[in-house]
């Protein structure tokens, strides 16, 4: 008797299983959701975008943040029933991406049309959200001598104390070239011959057991304020936020500084195409990008966006003229091409 | 299985006791499998599968085959000697023009490009120069004119190699060998050849962390298991707080304490022990001391179970015979705890192997894992075979060593070794 009650139970579960298993391939119907690089940025991003789209157009959103990789895109898409509809997306994942079909094609005569947006920001598959840098970092209390550039980042004699920069050899190769004399507009032409990147390693010898490497963009603040390292490679927003709400005084330096847009993207086959284009339209606007940017010092897409902020915020973004006149693009081209290359020689050089 | 119950009344003499026997068995049998069904299937679904499917990922190659189907079905007869016939040519000249009206030729670049650096320019480039298939016969030509990589033999072995559907490419990759022009199994360039190395320090990690772990919780639970109750229920509890607090908390933990302005360089200089502060993280000491204490706990338990078990009576007994404490401990007590030091040093070392936020928080980068790479591969430039490929090696070394160990333990029951 108990023992036919107790195979009875075990169908029960294997059934009840199964018509779970069942429920969750079924689609759900769901807000739009859009994500996001977190921190300081998407905060400043919710109450300049996602708090007022919601207000202005009625529609339900939600957000939420990522680490960024191209890889977890293809998971989403792939495996089918994605729960993302609008993602920021950095330039190389935008290229990759746009390749293997991971994003809609955009209707630019949805958001304002293709002439609203500075040219570097216009793809097929996303539209550029923000321009943003790598820049030296440092803080200007502890350091009695300000570094003007990357050659002072490599000198420990003049400067000393440990370095922190970007684990992987993106960036990293490009500022040992710049530090080695390289003129920011060189770099690349140089870094695609095999010399180059002998040249590249061998500058970052002179500061091998200098170096801390960093991984996340919220380290390298964080390694400035416990004064584990006296400079640091790092993106501009980040310094800036520390000094406005945590009340440091980080300095920077623009020259040489190494820069990259950031895209939105609409996910292949996303359920809530038509809130996603309205909410791209939304954050395309030049009066919604400029507030964006008194936030938080990072340049915006839109043409008309520069021509409303004040000249104080202007000068501290990286699309300010005299800030932009010595930086170089992060060639998304080279590295899609040698990024799995260079980072085996990265890694066989680190290990030495 | 008793046999009382079978003499019943409807017991039919037609049908013989044995038969009658197994079908009473097979129906139990099928009860039971019914009550571990739903975990069957959940493990089948959520474990068997993944992996399975990490593993074909592994060998799976057909992104090229799709992409360029005349031309992988050309290079089915080229020996590989010379550069190959007019026909290839043309295949891949009307391959290329196909592939990019539908806009997948990236698709195959990218996987080329693995196997041959800067294959992802000469498909790109000959795609966007060649507007329409060439007149008949004039394929070579016209291919070779574009872009003269058209001519090396390499670059056609490349495309044959990648041609699927299954390869070893990627396996050969986790393993630092490639396949020549020839298709002879050679070494990797000495610039790539980094996998070797790092499973190898992947190996010394989990092995020095392994170590450290049996050195430090040996007699933490030597203490457990001597102290009356009361007081060795509150020391249990020490050693279980790692296990309520999140791994990223007790890393960065450990960033506060061993950083140069941190809490253990500022009292060392306080005391005037050192004028520099010491290097203590962003090293191969830092990732060694977080992985321990957090794999602590991992070890602690088995061994605190296997010597609850020693009756304190048999050290008594060696004593009263004469033994020195030195030598009854390492004749008597120590071969009784065996199963626990293997059972905690397997654990911790398999977890060990796997670790990932620790060693990416707290090591330089000289000290990252097979985690890291596979991470790497799998999110960053989405080389989903070459991160299979090494996970699969990893899977598979960690189950020699399991086997290894089940092995040395056979026999070896409570009695730690000892024949009774």
């Amino acid at each position: 008797m108990l023992k036919r009650k107790i195979g009875k139970i075990a169908l029960g579960f294997t059934a009840a299983f199964a018509a779970s298993a069942a429920l969750a391939n079924v689609a759900q119907a769901r807000d739009l959701t859009i994500v996001s690089w977190g921190g300081a940025y998407q905060d400043a991003q919710k109450k300049v975008y996602f708090e007022p789209f919601k207000k202005a157009a009625g529609i339900a959103m939600n957000d939420e943040s990522w680490d960024g990789g191209v890889g977890v895109l293809r998971a989403k898409v792939q495996g089918g029933a994605a729960t993302w509809d609008v993602v920021q997306v950095e330039s190389d994942e935008l290229a990759v991406g746009c390749e293997e079909g991971l994003f809609e094609k955009l209707d630019y005569s949805k958001i304002g049309g293709e002439a609203a947006y500075i040219p570097p920001s216009v793809n097929p598959c996303g539209v550029g959200a923000i321009l943003y840098d790598f820049v030296l970092g440092y803080d200007k209390d502890k350091l009695k001598q300000a570094p003007s550039g990357w050659a002072d980042f490599f000198d420990t004699k003049k400067i000393p104390g440990k370095r922190a920069l970007r684990q992987g050899p993106k960036t990293t190769l490009e500022i040992a070239l710049m530090a080695d004399g390289v003129a920011p507009k060189d770099v690349y032409k140089v870094l695609a011959t095999d010399e180059g990147v002998e040249r590249a390693f061998k500058k970052l010898d002179t500061i091998k057991g200098d170096i801390v490497w960093w991984k996340a963009g919220a380290q390298p603040p964080q390694l400035l304020a416990s004064g584990e390292v006296a400079m640091t490679s790092v993106y501009n927003g980040r310094i800036d936020t520390a000094n406005k709400n945590e009340k440091k005084n980080f300095g920077m330096v623009w020259d040489g500084a190494l820069f990259t847009l950031d895209s939105w993207v609409i996910l292949k086959g996303s359920p809530n195409k038509e809130a996603a284009y309205k909410f791209l339209d939304f954050a395309g606007k030049a009066e919604n990008q400029s507030k964006l940017s008194e936030n938080i010092s990072y340049g915006t897409s839109n043409k008309d966006a520069a021509a409303k902020l004040s000249p104080a915020v202007l000068k501290d973004l990286p699309t300010a003229p005299d800030n932009i006149k010595n930086a170089v693009e992060i060639n998304v081209a080279f590295w899609l091409e040698n990024i799995d290359r260079l980072t085996e020689r990265f890694n066989k050089w680190a290990a030495k | 299985m008793t046999t009382s119950s079978l003499t019943g009344a409807d017991a039919s003499t037609e049908v013989p006791l044995k038969r009658r026997l197994r079908r009473a068995e097979r129906a139990r049998q099928v009860k039971a499998l019914a009550l571990v069904l739903p975990l069957l299937l959940f493990l089948l679904f959520t474990f068997a599968g993944p992996i399975a499917g990490m593993l074909w990922r592994a060998v799976d190659d057909r992104e090229v085959r799709h992409v360029l189907p005349q031309t992988v079905a050309a290079l089915a007869s080229w020996d590989g000697k010379d550069l190959p016939n007019e026909d290839a040519f043309a295949a891949l000249a009307s391959d290329i023009v196909a592939a990019r009206a539908a806009g997948t030729i990236a698709i195959a670049a990218k996987r080329l490009n693995y196997a041959l650096n800067g294959f992802r320019t000469i498909l790109t480039s000959t795609a966007r120069n060649l507007k329409a298939a060439p007149e008949p016969g004039a394929a070579k030509e016209t291919l070779s004119k574009i872009n003269a990589a058209w001519r090396e033999r390499a670059t056609w072995t490349t495309i044959k190699d990648a041609g699927g559907p299954v390869t070893g490419y990627y396996l050969l990759s986790a393993l630092d060998l490639m396949r020549n022009v020839d298709g002879a199994i050679i070494a990797a360039p000495p610039d790539q050849a980094i996998y070797r190395e790092v499973f190898t320090r992947t190996f010394v990690i989990s092995l020095s962390v392994t170590v450290l772990c049996l050195l430090l919780g040996f007699p933490v639970a030597y203490l457990l298991a001597a102290l009356p109750p009361a007081r060795s229920n509150l020391l249990m509890i020490f050693v279980l707080l790692p296990f309520w607090t999140s791994l990223l908390v007790r890393t960065c933990a450990w960033i506060v304490l061993l950083q140069s302005n941190g809490v253990v360089n500022d009292s060392l200089h306080w005391l005037g022990i050192i004028d520099q502060p010491l290097r203590l993280i962003y090293n191969r000491f830092g990732v060694c001391v977080a992985m321990t204490h957090v794999l602590l706990p991992f070890m602690i338990l088995p061994l605190y179970s296997s010597m609850k078990a020693i009756s304190p009576a048999y050290m008594r007994a060696a004593a009263s015979l004469g033994a020195p404490p030195v030598t009854a401990f390492l004749r008597i007590y120590l071969p009784q705890t065996l199963p626990g030091i293997g059972a905690g040093s397997l654990l911790v070392f398999i977890l060990a192997l796997g670790y990932y936020i620790t060693p990416a928080l707290v090591g330089g980068a000289a000290d990252q894992m097979i985690s890291y790479f596979i991470a790497l591969y799998t999110t960053e430039t989405a080389n989903w075979g070459l991160a299979s490929a090494l996970g699969a090696v990893l899977l598979l070394a960690t189950l020699l060593l399991a086997l290894v160990y089940g092995k040395l333990v056979q026999g070896q029951q409570v009695t730690g070794g000892m024949k009774n």
